[in-house]
């Protein structure tokens, strides 16, 4: 990849709004809007489901039914009316059974613009992509490689049907049904997802990706992940979104469960960059993601996310630190500009003895955005010696901006050591000045803060990601400085 | 009949004051629609008021029976010459309370008659506490007693004001409702000195609520004392809002009683005020503080500083939650919070939260939390000079505590508190002197 400095990011922010706001026309079948029983079972026929996968949906959709939206969090929005989204759109001419020739060169041509080459290029960065447009798994490459080491690798609709004893056994399992509205509505509707199994003692051999798109229209995306690491295996997850711009709202309500079994450790990062809404605040994607992962004894699992997209993020990636000596990590760098809103923190569960969490939140906030952090960490009376620390910084853009800190912290065990600290500020004055004094103009001065200011997060990302990521940072940031 | 029926069915809602009145009818409309908070209010997740809303409360109130000059005594700061206002049972003690001339000191019930009160009802009275949480409300609905206190400008007053508010019933469980309304005139200085106390053998629940107003340059302190039975509740709320360029420090030392829930609003209305609230917590038994307190920075150029402490042993619970919010206008202030914690038994809990909510972007706001352990090493070193282990812990909790005592200006106060940590850690240790 050649060098990408800052002049060509200068170049790129005097003609870039939103990078992937393009639509890619493509050939596409979709249901008519609304939700029904009658709906849910056209998605589970349309995936050739087994019958406890219909049913299963169905549990979930009359279980929703009788939930209501949650109105907690320190966002406001419109909500959404549930019937009138498309819950299922797929491209027609994808096939995930052929090979990479035979997909449509419409697709191929949209990740190109996406900056993800499905060919030669991702082999040469070791990384294994499942791509999901709208609702449908495209595009799984390297299954090859991975057959070998045993590990599979797949969209979800594909593993329930070859390898249900899995999905049955852990789908659900982190995330029930009713966990919450959301994940409830997502259980009754997912369309597909991608699916990971890595076996006892296996360490993937390469990052393992999938990249999410919204593409039609009245749509909502409901995909959902599920990762398992057997004992002592490692597994790496890349995820990356984007979205058309579009004046409406589009519905994002994704599960993401992970297991980590004894000894195992997963990495999980996102690089989420759905579309923000305009200037002025018109249209974007509404966000609300259900995270979570179960962590047993000494195992460790890390979430690292770039938030810049999605008009309402509404989102909390956690740990439940079930077996002893187990890790949980938080890293996220949320950004917000214009008239986006972003709820997000993570919950860190203590249970086992000697478990240890680690959170760093790093929240900028420009124009009218509003960011907030909202995070739990929660000692139970049984766990010995738990150990966490949170950071939460937020930096200013503006005055017409909001960075808000929730945290949550519950102690029901004296040998516990908790530390949480929080700072606001802004860019200092004498820093710019100083940063001016040496020939470095505001605008790359700026950059330049934001990104020292963001590094311990950005360090936690994997290689092509903490570069992709940097480059979303100083785009979403593009204008909010005078 | 539940609590909330019996107060409906007991409420009159008539006042001589047609302000007074309103308020009333306003606040028991809005008491009846919210009823009392349950956990499932975020304000109140981790403090349920059903052991205190349990008991049979006698609503009328009781008249006050044979308190004497001695029974007050262990009650008040020894060795300090202050100005004391006594009530027992919601009733006024002109005979164990000081006649004070430096300023004015009306009784609520009083005041609420006197034409020349009526511009401070209509401009002061409920005007923080309304719709605060349904408790002020009913507080306001309900209250007959209380004192209107306004400090001339200008004027150092130079005691600090003791008020003590006594419990004694005998028959019935006593739900005491007082209400506090403070003025504090341009450059005037006023030092308070809270406490609720039971001496009752019932179950007592105080409802109280105190509105501050500190006019431009004003300096106001006040100390809270509670350390009360194991069956006496407090539910406390207090305003403070502050002109500018005033100086408003609020001090809550908790060792005790059944459900203590501390509501601390500062307000700060104009440009270089400076806010300090401490708070000093130590809890053993089942006992559980809840320390709400919420900053408002509405203007530029302003300060807040707030260190809270806690020690909890036993079954205790402690709750803190500091919300610090900054609005677009105030700009350069900066604002600092600090909770610290320490459990020393396997049955305590502690549930923290520390919230700030900033719209401005000139600002520095910090705040830091931390729950642990005492440090071993030290406690080791302290035993090797042969300090035994429980005096040492309590030297190093007294110590951890120093930082919100240490700047309480009233030195027979300190002397005060110091001997309560004392007590409440149980060694006998003078700690005034080592502090010295």
């Amino acid at each position: 990849m050649s060098k990408y400095t800052e002049d060509d990011l200068r170049e790129e922010l005097k003609t870039q709004e939103y990078e992937y706001g393009f639509y890619t026309y493509l050939d596409a079948e979709t249901f008519p809007k609304g939700l029904n029983e009658d709906v849910i079972r056209a998605i589970s026929a349309k995936k050739e489901e087994p019958e406890w996968m219909t049913e299963w949906r169905l549990d979930a959709f009359r279980k929703w039914e009788a939930m209501e939206e949650p109105e907690w969090a320190n966002v406001t929005y419109e909500k959404p009316n549930f019937q009138e989204i498309s819950y299922y759109s797929a491209p027609k001419k994808a096939d995930p059974n052929k090979s990479l020739d035979d997909v449509d060169p419409e697709l191929l041509e949209m990740y190109r613009k996406l900056g993800i080459s499905v060919d030669e290029q991702k082999k040469l960065q070791n990384v294994a992509v499942d791509i999901v447009v709208d609702s449908v798994s495209v595009a799984t490459t390297f299954k090859k490689t991975l057959n070998e080491k045993g590990i599979i690798f797949c969209p979800i609709s594909e593993a329930i049907k070859e390898h249900p004893e899995l999905v049955k056994k852990y789908m659900g399992s982190v995330v029930p049904k009713t966990d919450n509205f959301y994940a409830a509505l997502n259980s009754a509707v997912f369309t597909d997802g991608s699916f990971c199994y890595i076996p006892k003692g296996v360490t993937c051999p390469m990052e393992l990706s999938t990249y999410f798109r919204i593409n039609e229209g009245g749509t909502g995306q409901f995909e959902r992940t599920l990762v398992v690491a057997d004992e002592g295996s490692f597994v790496s997850y890349l995820e990356g979104c984007t979205a058309p711009s579009r004046d409406e709202n589009q519905l994002h309500a994704a599960v993401v469960e992970l297991v980590a079994m004894d000894d195992a450790e997963i990495k999980y990062s996102t690089v989420q960059n759905w579309f923000p809404g305009d200037k002025n605040g018109k249209g974007g994607v509404f966000n609300f993601v259900t995270k979570r992962a179960v962590c047993e004894t000494n195992a460790k699992v890390s979430w690292t996310q770039v938030e810049t997209g999605s008009a309402v993020t509404w989102k909390y990636p956690s740990c439940i630190l079930k077996g002893d000596n187990s890790t949980g990590e938080f890293y996220s760098i949320a950004v917000t500009n214009n008239y986006q809103q972003a709820d997000t923190g993570t919950k860190m569960i203590h249970l086992g003895k000697n478990t240890k969490s680690t959170i760093i939140s790093k929240g900028i906030s420009a124009g009218h955005s509003h960011n907030s952090y909202r995070g739990l960490v929660k000692v139970n009376s049984k766990a010995e010696n738990a150990r966490n620390f949170s950071q939460c910084d937020s930096l200013l853009m503006g005055d017409l901006c909001g960075a808000h800190t929730f945290p949550y912290i519950e102690v029901k065990n004296k040998s516990a050591q908790i530390e949480h600290e929080a700072t606001t500020s802004k860019i200092g004055e004498d820093q710019l000045f100083y940063c001016n004094q040496r020939g470095i103009d505001t605008e790359k001065a700026i950059a330049l803060i934001v990104n020292g200011f963001s590094k311990d997060v950005l360090n936690k990302l994997p290689m092509e990601f903490a570069v992709e990521a940097q480059k979303l940072l100083e785009i979403s940031l593009e204008g909010s400085v005078g | 009949m539940s609590l909330q029926d019996k107060l409906a069915a007991a409420f009159k809602g008539d006042s001589k004051n047609a302000t007074v009145e309103n308020y009333k009818k306003e606040a028991f409309e809005a008491f009846s629609q919210k009823g009392f908070p349950t956990t499932k209010d975020e304000e109140w997740k981790y403090t349920s008021l059903r052991s205190v809303l349990k008991n049979e409360y006698g609503i009328e109130s009781a008249k006050a029976t044979n308190i004497t000059q001695d029974s007050i005594t262990p009650f008040l700061v020894a060795g300090l010459d202050s100005y004391k206002l006594v009530f027992v049972d919601g009733v006024f003690q002109a005979s164990l309370s000081d006649s004070i001339e430096e300023v004015s000191v009306k009784l609520l019930s009083e005041a609420i008659e006197d034409a020349s009160y009526q511009e401070i009802f209509k401009n002061k009275y409920n005007t923080l506490a309304k719709g605060f949480t349904s408790l002020t409300d009913l507080n306001t609905a309900f209250t007959t007693e209380g004192v209107v206190i306004q400090v001339a400008k200008s004027k150092a007053v130079s005691k600090p004001i003791e008020l003590i508010y006594l419990a004694s019933g005998e028959t019935s469980a006593m739900l005491l409702q007082p209400r506090n309304l403070i003025t504090v005139g341009e450059n005037a200085e006023v030092k308070f000195i809270e406490r609720h106390q039971s001496v009752a053998n019932v179950a007592t629940f105080n409802n109280v609520v105190t509105e501050v107003f500190v006019a431009k340059n004003g300096i106001f302190d006040l100390y809270k004392i509670q350390n009360d039975k194991d069956d006496a509740s407090l539910v406390d709320a207090t305003f403070v809002a502050q002109e500018r360029d005033t100086v408003a420090s609020v001090y809550t030392f908790s060792f005790g009683g059944n459900i203590t829930r501390n509501n601390l609003s500062f307000y700060q209305n104009g440009p270089g005020c400076d806010s300090i609230l401490n708070g000093v917590t130590i809890l053993e038994g089942s006992q559980l503080v809840d320390s709400h307190t919420l900053v408002a920075h509405k203007s530029p150029d302003c300060q807040s500083n707030e260190t809270y402490k806690g020690v909890y042993g036993g079954k205790s619970t402690g709750v803190f939650n500091g919300k610090v919010i900054v609005d677009q206008a105030a700009q350069r202030i900066n604002a600092y919070q600090q909770n610290d914690s320490v459990l020393i038994s396997d049955d305590a809990t502690i549930n923290s939260k520390p919230q700030l909510e900033i719209f401005a972007d000139d600002v520095k706001c910090s705040h830091g939390c931390t729950i642990g352990q005492l440090d071993k090493s030290a406690l080791f070193y302290m035993q090797q000079r042969g300090i035994p282990a429980k005096e040492a812990e309590a030297l190093l909790m007294f110590a951890f505590c120093s930082d919100a005592i240490k700047d309480v200006k009233i030195p027979a106060l300190k002397i005060k508190i110091n001997q309560m940590v004392a007590d409440k850690l149980k060694v006998n240790i003078q700690f005034d002197e080592i502090a010295e």
